[in-house]
């Protein structure tokens, strides 16, 4: 026991988590001291209970610290030509102040990592990404000539607000005009004593409904946070963690790494990595455009039709359908491929999953092997699998400008 | 047009259930309904502007997940919110605060008893064991047992095996359970008495017993059997008030074709030899079909809606002695802002739960003895919860509302009848009861409807105010749901059924009577059925 006149070296400091700059406010709030990690650093996988955070989400508002996430600027006079041909997406045509979701591929056409571009100026842009891309940002530089690459992830605070009554808790935090805000754009707001628009807001999200994502100097963001759970608290703001998050994300239909997809950098074996046409996202790749990134090999993947291909599942019966293979047949006897993701949907009340499943059997019936437990005794199930076309969970007001009366 | 092929008499939940899956079977259906709204205890109220009552029932816990997921209600917009956590208050004060959390909820219980806080894990065990069985019944007609056809043996048998499942000692048990008081059944488990007060609540809610009466565990089953996506006991408001499953419901039915005529009271179901032919409304137009079904309660089914020469002898009796005595009243208060309890940790979560305003098993065993004397209880037991604090749609912004079921509230009294000064003072006993462990709480209250016994059956039409549509004693359960020999769905009149709580498996938002009923007619008219299995968490 030292006195309070010794200074105390953590021999543990290098290894535990960094904090995020929310992190001071939402220790307060991680009841169940409940934390994953992200990038390095601390993040709640649910502070209270997951699916009330869950719940949250979908009937009022929650926050989601996204600090973790990897943010660059690129900028220069090649800015716009470096990324249109690392990326698979035109973005050529992008209007500043506008956000786009888009992927990026090896030559092999394999993906990388998929993100979100933000045009910020005529010559600057912000990709943003869940893992570091730093190497492969500068590597794709090669043969430009003005373009610089800086690493924010550290230096911009970050937070989604999700929900629906996301718009009305900005509106009533004194954002003029959030709700002009079209879906994928951009506005910069004044914010504390700051005479400049330092908060940046963007509508946008993970969760399939309406939502926005908060950017700001990190000497702001406890303030921010502040200002946003005082105007929050009439309209049921929340603070959620990735429990929540994976159980929204995966309602809407959207991929996560390590999830759907393994990075192609990160692979070992050059099957365990996937094309986008194989995980559905056709609509991001444009052929139109001049040459990009695994053009060559994507356009004979396009030709070929991907073996697999990444479909939403509805499955019968409530038990999650987690880590499961599929069959073409209910005696489970022809393997046609494997679950990615599963929950039991409970807005929806629907049994649902992310699967890959071999495309020639995708017309055909399709069963899933699942195992249970009860009571510490295993138990397995065969349920048959409809292909769903449509997101699982989607609401008008997440498109619609000014939101739909939440 | 005058002729279809269903009415449905009544939009409450179950009608509107019905109708839907008789209409997704391709019939012409038609509910009629005498409010100019929809929903009959599963409603959705403004009646003082910014505000939306869930009028009558509050929470659900029972609405059939197989049916919610079959009819696509989420697309019609019903959201089910579960809410988390509830405090029960002591006569003198004393708390017990219910968390999601076990062992939060584990700490919480041994602060006031270690020997509690232990045997509520065999409590609940027992008690999730019992439901899982009850469970199985809901979607399903019970079988007959004195007849022979082959569906009923089948179905008895089936019974027979759930309940041998048990094994020799449980099934002594279960039997003992069906016949005792929810206090009794407590006392081999519990030594605490607020605790003990705060399980035996649920053994009296909508009926006319006290937590020393036989037949009150049963009760307490009832309300414990439920799961929200497949959290076992646990409750869910409706995001919009419970009138958004009515309005889901109405939102399938009319997706296939089926139609919905308000103001529509039905003063007589037409009997021609022996066959139901159609029904008479308030107003005298006569519309006609060739199957009537009746979301009406039995007794208000067949005593006011029928007449007595055209019902089987004894019919008419049985339907006259129906229990369904009304035990319960609803004050649902707008309030000005969150109110603050005594003894309850002020934090985002725990203030926003259910309160259950138990007393002890002495206090609410006096109330009881009040209703027995006829008047309303003077220290009453009663189940809140705030609505508004999980469901952004309900109240404005930094306002709130409270919805309080109250037990015990007779529907005569034994000084004269009901009149607006005597439901007033009713009112004033339940705020002033609040105000007891939440000072201030009367300076909040904005706006209140206050509703005894006379006001539900004069607004939704159920008999005595009865929340169940009848009493949910073993006399009347299962197969003896209304009447022995009536509880498949088919009423002793030709053509016509019943689709209400009064049939089985009984009161609560669960969509099933109304389906088990649906499933019964499409068979009867040779129809491919609409109506899905159940689906259990614990199979």
């Amino acid at each position: 026991m030292g006195d309070s006149n010794t200074i105390t070296v953590d021999p543990f400091e290098e290894e535990r988590p960094k904090e995020t700059h929310f992190h001071a406010r939402m220790a307060v709030l991680n009841i169940r001291e409940n934390w994953a990690a992200w990038n390095g650093y601390k993040l709640a996988n649910y502070f209270y209970d997951a699916e009330y955070e869950y719940f949250c989400v979908r009937n009022g508002c929650g926050t989601y610290d996204i600090c973790g996430m990897q943010k660059y600027f690129v900028s220069g006079k090649d800015a716009e030509a470096m990324l249109n041909r690392m990326v698979t997406r035109d973005i050529s045509e992008m209007n500043v102040d506008r956000v786009t979701y888009l992927v990026w591929c090896t030559d092999e056409g394999r993906l990388i990592d998929d993100g979100t571009v933000f045009k910020l100026g005529h010559e600057h842009f912000m990709l943003t990404c869940g893992s570091p891309s730093l190497a492969w940002l500068e590597k794709s530089c090669y043969g430009f000539k003005d373009v610089s690459i800086v690493d924010m992830s550290e230096r911009i605070a970050a937070l989604a607000l999700q929900g629906p009554t996301s718009c009305e808790v900005l509106k009533k935090m004194g954002l003029k005009d959030i709700d002009t805000l079209k879906p994928f754009g951009i506005k910069h707001f004044p914010f504390g004593a700051s005479k400049d628009k330092p908060l940046m807001v963007s509508r946008t999200g993970f969760t399939g409904d309406l939502g926005y994502e908060l950017w700001i100097k990190p000497e702001l963001a406890l303030e921010m946070w502040d200002s946003l759970y005082d105007a929050g608290e009439d309209y049921h703001i929340q603070p959620f963690g990735e429990a929540a998050l994976n159980m929204a994300r995966m309602e809407a239909g959207f991929i996560m790494p390590l999830m759907e997809f393994n990075e192609a950098l990160k692979t070992i074996h050059f099957r365990h990595d996937h094309t986008p046409f194989q995980l559905s996202l056709d609509w991001l790749v444009d052929f139109k455009k001049p040459h990009f990134n695994g053009r060559a090999a994507l356009l004979k993947e396009q030709h070929d039709g991907p073996e697999y291909t990444l479909v939403k599942l509805d499955i019968e019966g409530n038990k999650p359908a987690e880590e499961c293979n599929v069959y073409s047949d209910k005696g489970c006897e022809n393997e046609i491929g494997y679950v990615t993701s599963a929950m039991w949907s409970p807005v929806v009340k629907a049994n649902i999953a992310l699967a890959m499943v071999k495309t020639k059997y995708l017309k055909g019936e399709i069963w899933a092997e699942i195992y249970y437990n009860k009571e510490l005794r295993s138990y397995t199930k065969v349920s048959r699998c409809t292909v769903k076309e449509k997101p699982f969970w989607t609401h008008p007001r997440s498109r619609a400008t000014p939101p739909l009366p939440y | 047009m005058n002729q279809y092929d269903a009415i449905v008499i009544g939009a409450g939940h179950n009608g509107l259930t019905n109708a839907a899956y008789l209409a997704k079977a391709g019939l012409e259906v038609l509910v009629v309904e005498k409010n100019d709204y929809i929903g009959g205890a599963a409603v959705s109220r403004e009646l003082h502007e910014g505000w939306i009552y869930s009028s009558c029932s509050y929470v659900c816990s029972m609405m059939r997940q197989a049916i919610h997921r079959d009819l696509n209600l989420t697309k019609h917009g019903l959201l089910l919110v579960p809410y988390l956590g509830n405090v029960a208050f002591g006569d003198n004060g004393e708390t017990l605060v219910g968390y999601t959390d076990e062992e939060a909820n584990y700490n919480a219980l041994r602060k006031i008893s270690p020997h509690d806080a232990d045997a509520m894990f065999r409590l609940h065990a027992d008690l999730a064991r019992y439901a899982q069985l009850i469970r199985k019944t809901l979607l399903r007609t019970p079988p007959d047992p004195t007849s022979f056809r082959p569906r009923d043996i089948d179905e008895l048998l089936w019974l027979a095996k759930q309940f041998w499942g048990l094994g020799e000692k449980e099934l002594y048990e279960y039997i003992r359970f069906f016949t005792m008081s929810a206090a009794d059944y407590l006392e081999d488990y519990l030594e605490n008495d607020l605790i003990k007060a705060t399980m035996a609540s649920a053994g009296i809610i909508g009926t006319a017993l006290g937590v020393y009466s036989p037949g009150s565990a049963y009760i307490l089953l009832h309300h414990v059997m439920g799961d929200v996506d497949g959290n076992i006991g646990a409750w869910g408001l409706a995001r919009g008030g419970m009138g958004a499953i009515s309005q889901s419901l109405a939102g399938a039915l009319q997706e296939s074709g089926g139609k919905i005529r308000l103001n529509a009271g039905v003063r007589k179901i037409l009997v021609r030899n022996q066959k139901a032919v159609g029904v008479v409304l308030e107003n005298g137009d006569e519309l006609h079909a060739n199957i009537v079904v009746s979301n009406l309660d039995a007794k208000r089914t067949f005593t006011q809606c029928m007449d007595e020469d055209d019902l089987p002898s004894g019919i008419f009796n049985k339907a006259k002695n129906f229990k369904i005595r009304g035990s319960s009243g609803k004050v649902n208060i707008a309030l000005s802002g969150l109110p603050k309890f005594k003894g309850v940790p002020n934090n985002r979560y725990v203030n926003r739960g259910g309160q259950a305003f138990v007393g002890s098993l002495e206090t609410m065993e006096r109330a009881y003895d009040d209703w027995k004397h006829g008047c309303w209880s003077k220290d009453p037991f009663i189940e809140s919860v705030i609505p508004s604090a999980w469901d952004p749609t309900v109240a404005p912004p930094g306002k709130h509302w409270m919805s309080n079921f109250v037990q015990y509230c007779p529907a005569e009294l034994a000084d004269g009848p009901w009149t607006p000064e005597k439901r007033n003072t009713f009112g004033q006993t339940i705020v002033d009861k609040i105000e007891r462990y939440s000072p201030g709480f009367r300076e909040l209250i904005v706006h209140m409807e206050v509703r005894t016994p006379h006001e539900i059956e004069a607004e939704v039409g159920l008999t005595e105010g009865n929340i169940f549509q009848g009493e949910l004693t073993i006399d009347q359960l299962l197969f003896n749901r209304p009447f022995p020999g009536y509880a498949q769905y088919r009423m002793p009149i030709k053509n016509m059924y019943m689709c209400g709580s009064s049939t089985h498996p009984g009161g609560g938002v669960s969509s099933a009577c109304g389906a088990n009923a649906a499933r019964e007619i499409l068979m009867d008219l040779r129809l491919d059925n609409t109506v899905p299995d159940d689906d259990f968490y614990d199979e």
